[in-house]
């Protein structure tokens, strides 16, 4: 077996697997903080390419040569208007059904779903759009037939998404919204009675979880170059499953459950079958979830009665 | 005095309710079906502008047999399901007299079988999968090429142009790029060529670059996609990223501008090719419909042209008779002399001799005929 392959997948899949974990963690936010499976997060993060893009576009226009410059205020410019759209779409179509039925808010996200794919559709046009090659190059390992490489950029989404991660963790452990956040997390009403803005703090989980989608929609865009307005169907459902991997409701089972997903959707697509890489990767978080039914690092819930 | 305008409001409401069937009896429907939705949504605009702006020519000189035209349109968003849908409403409900449709192959197969019940002209301006045709419906006719001619030219192309003879084969697993890449592995298996990689990938994912690992890892020298941009422009660009040496074919879905932003550009179009009608933009001949096209507001694009040829040959047939017999057995025996060039169609409903040429691409993304 060549060696070099193999680490090549490796790098794949860890690549990819980041990507999930970012886009993952704004499902395990809101799902930890208010029991809801937001469907619509693939199509923020879908938001969050096009903006990228756009943003790129104008800064362009305004003669910005330098490459980092570029895409550092890109990312910067993202995240705030993604963030914007994740508070707006909290208030408009989660805030108001938060005392119905479960399926309710469930429904509104559906919808916003398909709100935000078309709006981009009619807005954007149908057709795939691409932003040019920023960084090319890559690091080689290896002689000149048989290498293994990794680009710059996967360079870049790799240290970018630990930086992200990193600020998130620290937010999440020592700050006093993050204190606030898992206090929500454990129990929303005993929190309220304590002074806790409750609706304040959903806001804020909803805007960070937007915000990190945001860091993969920039990065996607920069590493793929193309997207269309139908890019968060898949990429939210890889995202969604890697939250279950790593136990919906956990931060860093996010991330865990993104990377083991990439992994293995890498190694089974390089060694088996690209065919049948994803019935595999399905078929391993349901067995999976027979022995952890919580995922990898999920509590489970305890409901007193 | 409000209670009486409310009143008269109320009944012009109820009359104009009521006139309206009345006048529709007095137009004939054509539907239109496609992907107005979703991923291909661009293809189904693309087609249902050029045969708008057909239709529209035809009912400004005084519509078919002294009959307007009206265009009804049905969103399959290319799902078989769906196309079930869009057909029986489209027999039920609206009442079409003939349809131009579907685009995706996976939904004109389904679909075309209620047409053929209920005994309705149909044309596909797209689907180019064998099947289509090859279950001798007497109401269904194909607007464009067969993957299985297609497929032929590419593996010869291939094999003797090209002079590769390792060859991976990538499809998406839908109708369209699984039919074509089949074909090319039959033709090159009855050549005594075996590819060195079959597989398929999952729509609507953006990263392959385990599979692109897996290409280089097989030594291949030439990749033959079967499949659309979405997802062959990002697996171009990952093949160039990961220095793979190959030659990149494809089928006729690649002949569309939005080619250069997928793949990341033209430098990474440099070993591509893919098959085409011989494009029909370039074809003197067209200027007139194109710059029709152009008055419209309508860009002339690659489908358009093709949505534009099938709605004369549809026009054409519905203005031989009222009956099915009639415009079936009128298609087989005439030429439309359409915006694609001159058609003829055989007793199965295929396009006569339908050629297929190959394009490379210039520095600068543009399409290059290969001599």
């Amino acid at each position: 077996m060549d060696v070099y392959i193999l680490i090549q997948q490796l790098f794949n899949g860890i690549t990819l697997g980041t990507i999930y974990g970012l886009i993952a963690v704004g499902y395990t936010m809101v799902y930890g903080v208010i029991r809801m499976i937001n469907f619509a997060h693939g199509d923020v993060y879908m938001v969050s390419a096009y903006i990228a893009a756009i943003t790129l576009a104008v800064l362009t226009f305004f003669g910005i040569q330098s490459v980092p410059f570029a895409l550092i205020s890109v990312l910067v410019i993202t995240c705030a208007i993604t963030a914007l759209y994740g508070w707006a779409i909290e208030r408009v179509a989660y805030r108001p059904l938060r005392g119905s039925t479960k399926l309710a808010p469930l429904i509104s996200a559906i919808g916003i779903s398909l709100m935000l794919q078309s709006y981009v559709q009619i807005a954007q046009g149908a057709r795939d759009q691409g932003v040019p090659t920023l960084i090319s190059g890559a690091f080689r390992f290896g002689d000149g037939v048989h290498f293994a490489q990794i680009t710059y950029m996967q360079t870049v989404i790799l240290f970018a998404s630990l930086i992200a991660m990193g600020i998130l963790t620290y937010v999440i452990n020592h700050t006093r919204i993050g204190r606030e956040c898992r206090a929500v997390q454990q129990n929303i009403r005993i929190s309220a009675v304590l002074g806790v803005n409750t609706d304040r703090i959903i806001s804020t989980v909803f805007v960070i979880g937007a915000a990190t989608a945001a860091v993969g929609g920039v990065l996607v865009t920069f590493n793929y170059g193309s997207f269309n307005f139908f890019i968060g169907f898949v990429m939210g459902i890889k995202a969604f499953t890697a939250a279950v991997l790593g136990g919906i409701g956990s931060l860093p089972g996010a991330v865990l459950g993104g990377v083991l997903l990439g992994l293995t959707e890498a190694l089974f697509a390089g060694y088996v079958s690209t065919d049948y890489k994803d019935v595999f990767a399905f078929a391993l978080l349901i067995i999976l979830l027979f022995f952890r039914p919580y995922g990898l690092l999920g509590r489970p819930e305890i409901q007193k009665v | 005095m409000t209670q009486i305008s409310k009143f008269l409001a109320a009944t012009a409401i109820a009359s104009s309710l009521l006139l309206a069937p009345a006048f529709a009896a007095d137009t004939i429907k054509i539907g239109v079906a496609g992907p107005y939705t979703g991923a291909n949504a661009t293809f189904g605009e693309q087609v249902y502008n050029g045969v708008s702006t057909y239709v529209n020519e035809v009912n400004a000189a005084g519509g078919i047999n002294g009959k307007q035209v009206e265009l009804v349109k049905g969103d399959d968003a290319c799902e078989p399901k769906q196309a079930v849908a869009v057909a029986n409403r489209f027999v039920d409900q609206d009442k079409v007299q003939a349809v131009i449709g579907h685009f995706c192959s996976s939904s004109t197969i389904p679909a075309s079988e209620i047409y053929n019940d209920a005994g309705i002209l149909e044309m596909t301006p797209s689907s180019t999968n064998p099947t289509v045709t090859d279950r001798g419906f007497d109401n269904l006719f194909r607007g464009c090429g067969r993957d299985d001619q297609q497929a032929v030219v590419a593996a010869g192309f291939i094999l003797d142009t090209l002079k590769r003879d390792k060859v991976a084969l990538i499809h998406d697993k839908d109708t369209y790029g699984q039919g074509l890449v089949d074909a090319v592995k039959k033709t090159m298996e009855e050549r005594g060529v075996q590819p060195v990689l079959y597989e398929g990938l999952t729509r609507g994912e953006r990263d392959f670059n385990a599979l692109v690992t897996k290409i280089k890892s097989t030594g291949a020298n030439a990749v033959y996609f079967g499949g659309l941009i979405p997802e062959g422009g990002p697996l171009v660009r990952q093949l160039k990223e990961q220095g793979v040496d190959v030659v990149f074919v494809t089928g006729d879905a690649f002949a569309q501008t939005e080619l250069v932003a997928a793949a990341g550009g033209p430098a990474n179009l440099k070993d591509v090719y893919y098959s085409a009608t011989p494009d029909p933009l370039a074809d003197p001949s067209t200027k007139g419909v194109q710059d029709a096209l152009t008055k419209a507001g309508v860009t002339p694009a690659n489908y358009v042209l093709y949505g534009y040829a099938n709605a004369q040959a549809v026009v054409a047939a519905l203005k031989a008779g009222e009956e099915l017999d009639a415009q079936a057995a009128w298609l087989r025996a005439n030429t439309v002399d359409s915006a694609i060039g001159k058609i003829t169609w055989d007793e199965k409903g295929d396009i006569k001799d339908f050629k297929f040429v190959f394009y490379n691409f210039d520095d600068k993304g543009t399409p290059v005929l290969v001599k």
